[in-house]
């Protein structure tokens, strides 16, 4: 999972991405692309073919009628404050004319708005359809993270992680959403458009990303005071590195071969760590908290929120209601020494 | 109040015959009798003094006013709110809000705008000049208007002391369950929204019921379906919707919402069975016409105006009346549009694509009969013409951006972004501001006397149509960059910092221009030109009697024999007579014809109303903190209604027995 390689690839994207598009703001940093305007699989590029056509036709409709108002207000101007006796409308030629004129503008507003309907119907059906997939991930949606399950038809191999989304590139996934409290909403503008995750519903979409690299996704349903801060980075694989990953990943969590990181372990077992937290192969079986078994080789941590450095996991620790108002990880007062060998018990979580 | 005599302008004292009446008699009254007259019709309409007149007036005009000048100091504190919010989301990671405040802060802004300012104030604006623009004394039912408005006033300080309370709704105007239910949002602030709602849809019931009557049958003689003015279609349709989506938002909050809320019902709660989507789809059944509740009054008051600084009748009244109706019944079939992330089945989302689609056409219909009229007319670049261009340049984007909306591929990548955000101020904005403040401009002069000022109403209109696009053009670049909307920050790595600088920087603007328009107004209150009865030298009824408008509206109710009655038969106009002064009377004309049918007495001045709505108001507010509240309120309730009842019963007595002799006399 080197991950200086996946920086230089997105500046490589983002400079692309700056030269071919006028709407496209480049992002900085390595918190992952986010940007519809960029796609990265077969399901956005269409939508994005639809997104120009209609905006093009659109400029072209909104720049006729503005100057044809221009024109009128201009052109016939009065300049006095006279009033002018009203205009008598008779049936003349005048008036016929005008009268196609409305028909013929009416008539081409329903042969596009036509040309409009079609065009979407034959994307929405490229949309809707539901390719043979050879993984299936379900997503669960909390206040304010998210529950990542990669599923095997054998159940001994389901993996469990959160806030960090893993695909192979160029073959369609299964995402299955649901939600364990509120309305949430899965977005990952560059790879493909919403799909809630409802209470009470499952609903399911179909990521197919063809380029690798890591986007970003956002929460997009108001769900409460930190709908702001429940982003997901999405990493796509090629697909054998995306293979290598996931049987990596399935593994237990190595025991800590040094003493600090030993003593950080005691400590979040014995603590109050493990009562909201998991992590597979160790005695943590926490489900309120997001699932721990990986969090040293996580991108960032508190659902997108800050990159995951050895500072800001200690602060987070220390004082989360700092950075994220609201959430539902309490405050935790550890001496220094303990802080420091909890950190490195959890750096060991790869 | 003024002298009646004064207010009689010299140029109403002749009186031509009502031809369009067959067997009335014509008669032709001297100005004596006339200035006898409007004193004596001053005396019976005009409604007592002091605070108790204040407080008991019905006079349409009135309350109207007061509803006016109630729902623009809404847009005020709505739109402070939008300044906050906008101070927050200027750059990235900004700590002015946080996100407990922030929440609160734009759920008053959308809640504010929707329910307290957007929907009031265009049917604020009905209830002013629906019954001058028909040509009738009154309203329909004046004290039912009264009560409709003390109720809104209520919802209105409701909203506001719980805003500072800190019990102000946190969940979105749109207050999604779960979010919106017992478990995710605890305390009373969800519960102000819940009911605030139940306020505003009263309000807003009665003025519809009062428009429609009011149009249906207090119409002038002569004026036939085929010549009620635009305005008025424009208001009818709407009137109508409202009796249609608000019963939706009604059940919705006041029946489900407040009863999971407060007695553990489960409507909403997937838990016990209830539902989560149904929310949604009760919520846009009533939502998705709100819009159009919302903008095609903004409409409507188009028209006139073209007209009036074009000097032409409007080209296709036929084509805009059935636009009108046609977007009133399409507006119904689109709500699932606002639910396109949901797992609704696609071939049901398709049927909703093509109507969203299809409902561009009556409003590009509307707009082309615009431009041919402009086109053939010769127009005057006064403020109230810029602010039309302004709707050009505004709407027609936003309409644009509407139909690109309904596709369901764009749609999911956009929905529940900043581009949703632009795309609906846009349309709201521009649909519906921007053509107030054009109405503002041309009927000021009407509700005043007085004309506002043209320099400053330039710079202001100007200032709006660059504020607004300002403001709301970055946010489609933003939304398709990845920034969802109702975040109360954002990191800066997400590259949204500059746009949303630029963005803030707009808002600034429309500051700006909003600050200028009220100094205008105040001004021209003040020490505005004198308008007189007719200063645009436009067609409608309206401009047929001085401004202000006398209590009593007409001298004599007048008689139209086509569209543009001032433009078709001159000043004056005939009129018929008959009415008497005495005592409150109005004329009942049939619904198609508008043939006079009968004189119908008019209610009094009452305290009822509002005394109706504090009960009213004590039952929802109460209804939060114990459900024992809704027992005694509707007690208390059924004890007004005694009162209301019996006021009128006992008024009517009275003025049997008195005038009994007379009515025989006159017959």
């Amino acid at each position: 999972m080197a991950r200086g390689p996946r920086c230089v690839e997105h500046a490589r994207r983002a400079s692309r991405r700056v030269a071919s598009g006028i709407l496209a703001v480049a992002v900085a940093g390595c918190a992952g692309s986010q940007n519809v305007l960029d796609p990265a699989g077969p399901p956005n590029r269409s939508v994005n073919h639809l997104f120009w056509a209609m905006l093009i036709v659109s400029s072209i409709i909104w720049v006729a009628v503005v100057v044809a108002a221009l024109w009128a207000l201009i052109s016939r101007r009065r300049r006095t404050r006279e009033d002018l006796e009203p205009v008598v409308i008779v049936p003349n030629e005048r008036h016929r004319r005008e009268v196609g004129i409305v028909t013929g503008l009416v008539g081409a507003t329903v042969v596009i708005l036509l040309l409009f309907l079609v065009y979407d119907f034959t994307v929405g059906r490229a949309l809707a359809e539901r390719p043979s997939r050879t993984l299936t991930i379900e997503l669960i949606g909390h206040q304010w993270w998210w529950e990542v399950h990669y599923i095997d038809p054998d159940p001994s191999k389901l993996m469990v992680d959160a806030n960090e989304l893993h695909i192979p590139a160029g073959e369609p996934v299964q995402v299955k959403l649901s939600s364990q409290d509120v309305i949430h909403s899965f977005w990952v503008p560059n790879i493909i458009g919403k799909r809630d995750l409802i209470p009470g519903y499952t609903s399911s979409l179909f990521l197919d990303a063809d380029k690798p690299g890591v986007y970003h996704a956002q929460c997009a349903e108001f769900c409460g005071l930190e709908h702001a801060k429940m982003a997901l980075p999405v990493i796509v694989h090629s697909r054998a590195d995306f293979t290598a990953w996931l049987a990596e990943a399935r593994s237990p969590a190595a025991e800590p071969s040094d003493s600090s990181a030993a003593e950080g372990k005691k400590i979040f077992l014995a603590g109050t760590c493990s009562s909201c937290h998991a992590v597979t192969g160790v005695e943590a079986y926490g489900t309120i908290g997001p699932n721990l078994t990986h969090i040293g080789s996580r991108r960032t941590i508190a659902a997108g929120t800050l990159p995951n450095t050895r500072g800001n996991l200690g602060g987070w620790i220390v004082d989360p209601q700092s950075i994220k108002p609201g959430a539902r990880m309490p405050s935790n007062q550890l001496a220094g020494k303990d802080l420091r060998n909890l950190i490195d018990y959890l750096e060991t979580l790869k | 109040m003024t002298n009646p005599a004064r207010r009689l302008p010299p140029n109403e004292s002749a009186v031509t015959e009502p031809a369009a009446l067959p067997d009335a008699t014509p008669v032709t009254l001297n100005e004596d009798v006339l200035i006898d007259d409007a004193r004596r019709l001053e005396m019976t309409w005009r409604d007592g003094g002091g605070l108790w007149g204040w407080l008991t007036t019905v006079d349409h005009k009135v309350i109207a006013r007061r509803y006016i000048i109630t729902a623009f100091l809404m847009f005020i504190a709505g739109g402070l709110e939008a300044g906050m919010m906008r101070m927050q989301l200027a750059r990235p990671e900004n700590t002015f809000l946080g996100p407990d405040r922030y929440n609160q802060i734009f759920t008053t802004h959308g809640t504010t705008m929707m329910f307290l300012f957007a929907v009031p104030i265009m049917t604020a604006m009905g209830l002013y000049f629906v019954p001058l623009m028909v040509g009738a004394r009154s309203i329909a039912f004046p004290r039912l208007n009264a009560f409709g408005y003390y109720t809104y006033l209520m919802g209105v300080i409701f909203l506001y002391v719980s805003l500072f309370l800190n019990m102000a709704p946190d969940a979105g105007w749109t207050a999604y369950v779960p979010l919106s239910g017992p478990e995710y949002s605890p305390g009373h602030r969800v519960d102000v929204w819940a009911q605030l709602v139940t306020f505003t849809e009263i309000a807003a019931l009665a003025a519809a019921v009062n428009i429609i009557v009011t149009t249906f049958k207090m119409r002038a003689p002569g004026m036939s379906l085929n010549r009620i003015p635009l305005f008025v279609w424009a208001q009818l349709v709407v009137a109508f919707m409202i009796i249609f989506a608000m019963p939706a938002v009604a059940i919705a909050s006041t029946l489900q919402l407040a009863s999971d809320r407060a007695i553990a019902t489960h409507w909403f709660n997937p838990a016990e069975g209830g539902d989560a989507l149904l929310w949604q789809h009760i919520f846009w059944f009533f939502g998705h016409p709100e819009v159009y509740i919302i903008f095609l009054p903004g409409l409507g008051f188009i028209t006139p105006i073209v007209e009036t600084f074009c000097r032409r009748r409007v080209f296709g009244y036929t084509a805009i009346v059935l636009s009108n109706i046609t977007t009133g019944f399409f507006a119904f079939g689109l709500w699932v549009h606002h639910m396109f992330a949901t797992p609704i089945p696609e071939l049901g989302q398709s049927l909703f694509t093509a109507a969203s689609m299809m409902i561009a056409i009556p409003t590009g219909v509307q707009i082309f009969c615009w431009l041919v009229t402009m086109f053939s007319g010769r127009p005057r670049l006064t403020t109230a013409m810029v602010l039309i261009l302004g709707f050009f340049i505004t709407f027609v984007n936003g309409g644009l951006t509407g139909v690109m909306l309904a596709s369901v591929g764009f749609d999911k990548q956009v929905h529940d972004t900043f581009f949703v955000v632009a795309h609906l101020h846009y349309v709201l904005l521009g649909g519906a501001v921007t053509p107030l403040f054009a109405a503002f401009y041309f009927w000021f002069p009407k509700v005043t006397g007085r004309l506002m000022n043209e320099t400053l109403g330039k710079w202001q209109a100007w200032l709006f149509i660059i504020g607004v696009n300002l403001t709301f053009f970055p946010m489609h670049i933003l939304g398709l960059n990845g920034m969802p909307r109702r975040i109360y920050t954002y990191l800066s790595q997400t590259g949204w910092g500059p746009l949303n600088a630029l963005v803030s920087a707009g808002a600034v603007i429309i500051v700006v221009s909003v600050t200028l328009f009220i100094v205008n107004a105040a001004m021209s209150w003040r020490s505005g030109l004198l308008a007189g009865a007719n200063p645009w030298d436009s067609y409608g009824l309206e401009w047929a009697t001085p401004s202000p408008a006398p209590s009593y509206n007409f001298l004599n109710t007048p008689v139209v024999l086509g569209r543009h009655p001032l433009w078709d038969t001159g000043s004056p106009l005939p009129v018929v007579t008959g009415l008497r002064t005495d005592r409150r009377e109005v004329l009942v004309t049939t619904t198609f014809d508008a043939q006079p049918d009968h004189r119908h007495k008019h209610p009094t001045a009452s305290i009822w109303p509002l005394i109706m709505a504090l009960v009213m108001a004590e039952l929802w507010i109460g209804s939060i903190f114990t459900p024992w509240a809704v027992l005694g309120g509707v007690g208390l309730t059924l004890l007004c209604m005694l009162g209301w009842g019996w006021q009128s019963t006992a008024e009517t007595d009275v003025e049997r027995v008195a005038t009994e002799g007379r009515i025989v006399e006159a017959a």
